[in-house]
């Protein structure tokens, strides 16, 4: 590879996993530059954690090629660079937290004394040290999730692949986690995220690819994405008083009407008018309005109006 | 051309991985059932009250627990880290799948080697001697890595239920026990009964073990010694060949 790639972390061509008749991931291709936090964003069943089980080398691609810092995905030399959190994943229950980050770092050559600095500043920047001798059987989901991080980055990686990090964690955990892979990706780390959090996505990554079955269908900024998805804004509304969604998809405008908690979501092409509408529609009605709130579109909705268009096009 | 650099580096991470195996593995249920009390009431089941002098029952049963042991641990490890969601974590990091295997090997091996210290001491307590201590030191070590690497054989179905393994692995070791001259020797059994106690590795073990404590075998020592590290390559290659293919499956 020539000096033109560079600035290339993560290189994946036509990469493709079958089991069976079944297409997994079905020859997709991206770049990920040095320094990115790139997020992989999908419904579950994607093919998100079989791409990320390709990238780091754990089950091998049925066709296509990806590299990691110009190393073949899955050989030592990939490996050696590179973190991993996979999805679902647990330290030795019977080991602590310490032995489990020790062992890591054996297993990727790191001397001892430098790990134990590390794994010390680790622990401690993660709020993990003060517990860092109990046996992992001991910890709480978001404890163990914390120290898996830990363990992937005890080798100091400049590639780190994360799945599904915070997915069913305590605030607080996912917080400090995210807290983390921002910081560590303003020192310059490349992060390949996977994640079907919108919100985590869009406001953490620099690029997300959208992923459903197995196929690539949008790689490009959350804001660009979000700002592509025309005819997708919407109208927060909620009244004093029970109203049908019926009722509220026959006001002019509205093109699609969504019950979220106590109040909805009225999709529109042209939510000013709406807001008019809505106004009248309440006061000819005698109802009250708590709140209204204009919303532009959201990665999520983005990300639905992606995936559908794709399975109307199948 | 091989590179050192990189086997030395792979070796040093079996090592840890051994080391993590011993740590989490040796205290396990399975491994103490299946590894170290089965054995010894078996054992004791088929000896008791049948009048056999010391010479011949201490060659038997330290046959018969190096085989348990050492084969109690390297089978359970990969189902065991893949049922409880730590294999995929330890394949994605730099090592390969051998050096794995190699790890679970070492630490299986070490528990066979060190449990059968057991019977060597009881025996000598009680009165036996060994009589060519080198070759007999030879024997063990060999016999528990022949042992450890076939555990490693049974766990090649990619299935992430222990008891599943345990069960296959019993189905093994239980008529292997039985053709391998522990409860008969070999000169006792008739010809067909010899031509199935050859497919045995344990029979080359008991064979040594009867020589350096019997002071006579069946076979020549060197024999025996040949054919157990022939059967520790043939464990070692199938192994290695064949998880690369399932390892990936469990995940």
């Amino acid at each position: 590879m020539g000096p033109m790639n560079n600035d290339v972390a993560i290189q994946v061509i036509n990469l493709t996993k079958r089991y069976g008749e079944v297409l997994a991931v079905d020859h997709i291709s991206f770049t990920v530059r040095k320094g990115e936090l790139f997020g992989f964003l999908g419904p579950n069943g994607a093919g998100k954690t079989t791409t990320v089980r390709m990238l780091t080398g754990v089950i091998r691609a049925s066709e296509g090629t990806a590299s990691v810092l110009e190393y073949e995905a899955g050989s030592l030399n990939a490996k050696q660079v590179t973190g991993v959190v996979p999805e679902m994943a647990n330290a030795y229950a019977d080991l602590s937290a310490w032995d489990n980050l020790m062992l890591m770092s054996e297993l990727y050559g790191i001397p001892a004394s430098v790990a134990r600095e590390r794994g010390t500043s680790l622990m401690q920047g993660i709020g993990l040290y003060p517990r860092k001798d109990s046996l992992v059987k001991t910890y709480s989901k978001g404890m163990k999730q914390r120290l898996i991080l830990c363990m992937a980055l005890v080798s100091d990686p400049e590639v780190l692949f994360l799945d599904e990090p915070t997915s069913g964690l305590d605030v607080q955990s996912a917080r400090l986690i995210k807290d983390l892979l921002q910081s560590l990706n303003a020192k310059g780390k490349t992060i390949f995220l996977t994640t079907h959090d919108m919100d985590e996505a869009n406001q953490l990554c620099n690029r997300v690819a959208i992923i459903n079955e197995g196929k690539i269908v949008a790689i490009d900024a959350p804001e660009k994405l979000r700002m592509a998805t025309s005819g997708m804004h919407s109208v927060e509304v909620s009244f004093d008083n029970m109203v049908s969604s019926e009722v509220l998809a026959n006001i002019p405008g509205v093109n699609t009407v969504k019950k979220l908690g106590d109040k909805w979501r009225l999709y529109t092409a042209n939510p000013g008018e709406l807001v008019v509408s809505l106004i009248t529609y309440s006061s000819s009605n005698g109802l009250k309005i708590i709140s209204l709130n204009t919303l532009s579109p959201s990665l999520e909705d983005a990300f639905i109006a992606l995936t559908e268009k794709r399975e109307k096009d199948a | 051309m091989p590179d050192v650099a990189m086997i030395l580096q792979q070796a040093r991470r079996s090592l840890a991985i051994a080391y993590k195996d011993i740590r989490i593995y040796y205290s396990k249920g399975p491994v103490i059932i299946f590894g170290v009390l089965f054995p010894v009431f078996l054992f004791l089941s088929f000896t008791i009250g049948r009048h056999l002098s010391v010479d011949f029952m201490i060659p038997g049963l330290l046959g018969m627990i190096l085989f348990f042991t050492a084969t109690s641990i390297s089978p359970i490890v990969v189902p065991w880290e893949a049922q409880a969601r730590t294999l995929e974590r330890l394949m994605s990091c730099p090592v390969r799948i051998e050096t794995i295997i190699i790890g679970d090997i070492f630490a299986s091996f070490a528990f066979g080697a060190g449990i059968s210290l057991v019977p060597i001491i009881l025996g000598l307590f009680l009165g036996i001697t060994i009589s060519s201590p080198l070759i007999f030191a030879i024997a063990v070590i060999l016999a528990a890595f022949c042992f450890a690497s076939l555990g490693t054989v049974f766990s090649i179905p990619p299935t992430n239920m222990p008891s599943t393994v345990n069960m296959i692995s019993s189905v093994v070791k239980f008529p292997v026990v039985f053709i391998s001259g522990i409860f008969i020797p070999l000169n006792e059994l008739p010809a067909w009964g010899q031509a199935v106690a050859y497919i045995s590795p344990l029979t080359y073990f008991t064979d040594i073990a009867r020589y350096s404590i019997q002071g006579r075998g069946h076979l020549p020592v060197a024999v025996d010694l040949l054919v157990l590290l022939a059967f520790t390559a043939l464990f070692l290659v199938v192994a290695m060949k064949l998880h690369q293919r399932t390892m990936p499956r469990r995940i």
